[in-house]
């Protein structure tokens, strides 16, 4: 990186130096502006957080009480003569791309997005920009989505045939973004839905801002019987805890974009593997690169090296930069980095 | 096909084997006879012959995909599976082939002869034409290699439910020589095809390695024990004036062997022996390492006879006078094996020797002769036994030597494959030892990829990420930092091995974290296990 560009990478995070502000940082700072919730992304210590307004009250329930600015899109904001603004990524509810304009350069980091619409955050917008700074969690032709009604179909015939079974379906994604939008498209006529605390609460925090079936919270008091057959939603860290022991007998699913592999599904010792991201598939990374008309592009998460290497192939001055985003969160088995994904 | 694909995906997305068992009944029930017995034959490893080799696969895959071949290669390591990888990256934007899986199957013995381009046009068709599943599990056809865990017990099972033919004896029909094309759905599981009988093996009996302590097999004698000879376990039929030699892997070695095959002259008609074919020099059973240089070959030179030759250790008589005699007691089948060994009085066969112990201590002072008289442990076997099919708990007991172990420093890794292809599991482990100016370094001896659970696999990966010198596609090397106990079961000069050692089935016995990089062992130490 130039000592003039407009975002540099030091070692507490993305930072801009004319306007003295970082982005998404992983090191306390005095003002950070902050993509979305998640918290490799939003992190605790920052003296002033600046978000999007539904993002708002998500890092308060995460973070406390913190000292936060809500942002609308497209409402730039000055400071010390650099310009910002805020533009839907698509990736969770309140999940934002950061616009970046000094002296007619533009640069845009994406933050964690998607392309296609999952009906509960707001679009993805194309933004355009000379310097665009992308993750690429799924930055291999290996990853392909399908539409998302062809998975919520799956989803919702794998949930009823288990209940002619007599089984109750234990549906496991990330209880930011994933729960909501799993939520957002069970069809609710099929049983009734439960929760794991965890779930409950990000959604109740999530209720004023979206439309979402109802749920009931499974308690020390909830019954086996009451639940048998019926949806549950949980974090894909209670696979395999005791708290299970109340759905015997049940089928597991797991919603992530590794599920993709059949080496993913077998590791998560789950049933069901449902292939749903929250990230761009490879046609959508090189999609959202193409119409964005940057030249330059620099890769933050995911499988870096190659997909730089594939976009200097194709004309992009292209580079990549370590971040603390998970690095190669696709390494390692842990449930954080499946439950991002 | 599709019904085929959606079999394999049932079996795939479930690690519970009454649900394997139902969804191959129901394949079975409902398949039309020429799938049926073309899905028994992949399923015990009875493919037609790679028409297409891999490398011109991956281009083919590449070309489809628009994607350069190294981006589809970089893929494929991080994908760990070639079918999968190839499925995942070609377009997939119309299914419309109805072909049956018969039909791809003979289509796929056809293509073989046929030029690169008219290969390459019908592949591709193939790919863009079958939805995901289909094309993955045709892309395994087409791979040859198709593990899916399919047991021999799991089909019997669900065939038996379908055909009503007891599992036992479908385990039989099923072995030996025959393909699609030799027979019928029919003929395989009732009929009675005297000619294909001639060659058929039985299913060996199998056991599972000693679990409790001794006592609890109750008392000492009613059991036998036997070394557990370190060879290929095998089987040598009589009949009808031909000799045929099988290994556990139901293949037809016969050829290889011609010192066995010699025995047709010998044996009477309607014999069947079980028992393990040995590397036998000046006099003294072999090292495996010995018979490895007999494995690989398929036909045998004068001086490789020379210098390794082979007999048969017999364990076990299952045919005598034509007649099956399974169901017989293990004594009374050895003493008529041991009669027809002494008479048959030929140089390659051999009765492996019977011991009979008044107290479990003794048994268990015999096991530590094992290394000593070059077997791999004890068998345990109860004299009132029938010969049973497959592998059963009970009556029939291994007891192996403990393992040698040696602490050994980790070097490279690689990605794993199937469930693991995205963690670092593959490991390159070396000892030390001193170069030219008499520094120490780590030489390379072995590789190993089992024996951690799942959560210290992802603590090491985890270091592994951290302590990376250099990339080499998937492949890493390491700044030495951790320290291993490997375990093995055999060990001999090799000089087709940078160290000069060859270990037998390497793994990791444990991680030691109470050693640094310098109290591992030396490739001296690992020298001195040799047996001499």
């Amino acid at each position: 990186m130039k000592q003039s560009d407009l975002l540099i990478f030091n070692s507490k995070g993305i930072y801009c130096p004319k306007a003295q502000v970082y982005i998404d940082p992983w090191r306390p700072v005095n003002k950070a502006i902050i993509t979305h919730g998640h918290s490799d992304h939003a992190r605790y210590g920052h003296k002033k957080y600046l978000t999007h307004h539904s993002n708002v009250p998500i890092i308060r329930h995460r973070l406390g009480d913190i000292n936060a600015q809500g942002i609308s899109w497209n409402e730039p904001f000055q400071v010390n003569g650099v310009r910002f603004s805020l533009h839907p990524a698509g990736h969770i509810i309140g999940s934002s791309q950061v616009k970046v304009e000094y002296k007619g350069e533009v640069w845009v980091f994406t933050g964690d997005y998607k392309t296609e619409d999952d009906g509960v955050c707001t679009p993805y917008e194309l933004v355009k920009c000379n310097t665009m700074i992308t993750e690429c969690t799924f930055g291999l032709p290996a990853f392909k989505w399908k539409p998302q009604e062809i998975v919520f179909e799956e989803i919702n015939a794998w949930w009823k045939s288990n209940k002619e079974e007599g089984k109750t379906s234990v549906l496991f994604g990330y209880t930011l973004g994933k729960a909501q939008r799993i939520l957002k498209h069970l069809d609710p006529s099929i049983g009734k839905i439960y929760t794991h605390g965890a779930v409950e609460n990000m959604t109740e925090v999530l209720r004023p801002q979206l439309q979402l079936p109802e749920t009931h919270l499974i308690t020390k008091d909830t019954s086996s019987k009451e639940i048998q057959g019926s949806m549950v939603i949980a974090p894909p860290s209670a696979h395999g805890t005791p708290w299970m022991r109340k759905m015997v007998p049940f089928e597991t699913g797991t919603c992530s974009g590794w599920m993709a592999f059949r080496g993913a599904r077998s590791r998560r010792a789950t049933d069901k593997g449902f292939v749903l991201s929250d990230h761009c598939d490879w046609q959508g990374l090189l999609q959202s690169i193409k119409e964005s008309e940057a030249t330059r592009v620099i890769c933050t998460h995911g499988y870096t090296d190659i997909f730089s290497k594939y976009l200097r192939e194709i004309g992009y001055d292209s580079s990549t930069e370590n971040t603390d985003y998970e690095g190669e969160k696709e390494d390692t088995a842990t449930t954080e980095t499946i439950q991002s994904a | 096909m599709k019904q085929f694909a959606q079999l394999i995906e049932k079996l795939d997305s479930t690690n519970k084997t009454n649900q394997k068992v139902a969804a191959l009944a129901a394949y079975f029930a409902e398949a039309n006879e020429k799938d049926k017995l073309w899905t028994m034959a992949i399923l015990s490893h009875r493919r037609p012959p790679r028409p297409v080799n891999t490398t011109l696969l991956r281009t083919y895959a590449a070309e489809l995909a628009e994607i350069p071949l190294w981006l589809f290669e970089e893929s494929y390591h991080i994908v760990g599976d070639l079918a999968e990888s190839i499925a995942l990256v070609v377009p997939n934007d119309f299914h419309t082939s109805e072909k049956s899986l018969s039909t791809i199957l003979d289509e796929l013995i056809l293509l073989k002869p046929q030029t690169d381009l008219e290969k390459k046009e019908y592949v591709q068709r193939m790919w863009m034409q079958l939805d995901y599943y289909s094309r993955f599990v045709f892309t395994k056809l087409l791979t040859g290699s198709f593990r899916i865990g399919i047991s021999q017990k799991l089909m019997t099972k669900a065939l038996s439910q379908v055909t009503s033919v007891p599992p036992d004896e479908l385990a039989y029909r099923m072995m030996g020589d025959w393909s699609p094309d030799s027979t019928t759905f029919e003929e395989l599981v009732f009929g009675r095809n005297e000619q294909a009988y001639v060659s058929k093996p039985y299913p060996f009996y199998l056991a599972y390695a000693l679990e409790n302590d001794l006592d609890e097999l109750g008392d000492v004698a009613d059991w036998v024990a036997e070394h557990k000879w370190d060879g290929i376990r095998g089987q040598v039929i009589s009949r009808k004036g031909e000799i045929f030699v099988w290994s556990r892997g139901e293949e037809l070695v016969t050829d290889k062997y011609p010192e066995i095959a010699e025995l047709v002259n010998f044996l009477p008609k309607g014999t069947v022996i079980d028992g393990e074919i040995l590397a036998f020099i000046d006099g003294q059973i072999g090292l495996f390492n010995d018979l490895q240089t007999r494995i690989g070959r398929k036909s045998v030179s004068k001086s490789i006879l020379q210098k390794v030759s082979v007999i048969f250790k017999a364990y076990d008589l299952l045919e005598y006078n034509g007649e099956d005699i399974r169901a017989l007691s293990y004594l009374e089948r050895r003493a008529i094996l041991e009669t027809l060994v002494m008479k048959t009085n030929h140089p390659a066969l051999h009765i492996s020797e019977q011991m009979q112990f008044s107290s479990w201590e003794e048994v268990a002072s015999e096991r530590k002769l094992s290394r000593d008289k070059r077997s791999e442990g004890l068998m345990l076997k109860k004299k009132s036994a029938s010969y049973q099919v497959g592998r059963k708990k009970g009556d029939w007991w291994k007891w192996k030597t403990d393992p040698l172990t040696i602490d050994a420093v980790l070097t490279y890794a690689m990605r794993g494959h199937g469930r693991r292809t995205n963690l670092f599991t593959d490991y390159t482990f070396g000892l030390w030892q001193p170069n030219e100016t008499g520094e120490m370094e780590l030489v390379t001896f072995a590789k190993a990829y089992s024996g951690l659970t799942d959560k210290e696999f992802a603590e090491v990966d985890k270091i592994i990420k951290k302590t990376t010198l250099e990339r080499f596609g998937p492949v890493r090397s390491v700044a030495p930092t951790l320290v291993f106990e490997l375990a093995f079961e055999g060990i001999a000069f090799s000089n087709r091995h940078k160290s000069g050692v060859a270990v037998r089935f390497p793994r990791i016995h444990r991680w030691r974290q109470d050693k640094t990089i310098e109290e591992a062992n030396t490739l001296e130490d690992l020298k001195a296990l040799i047996p001499k």
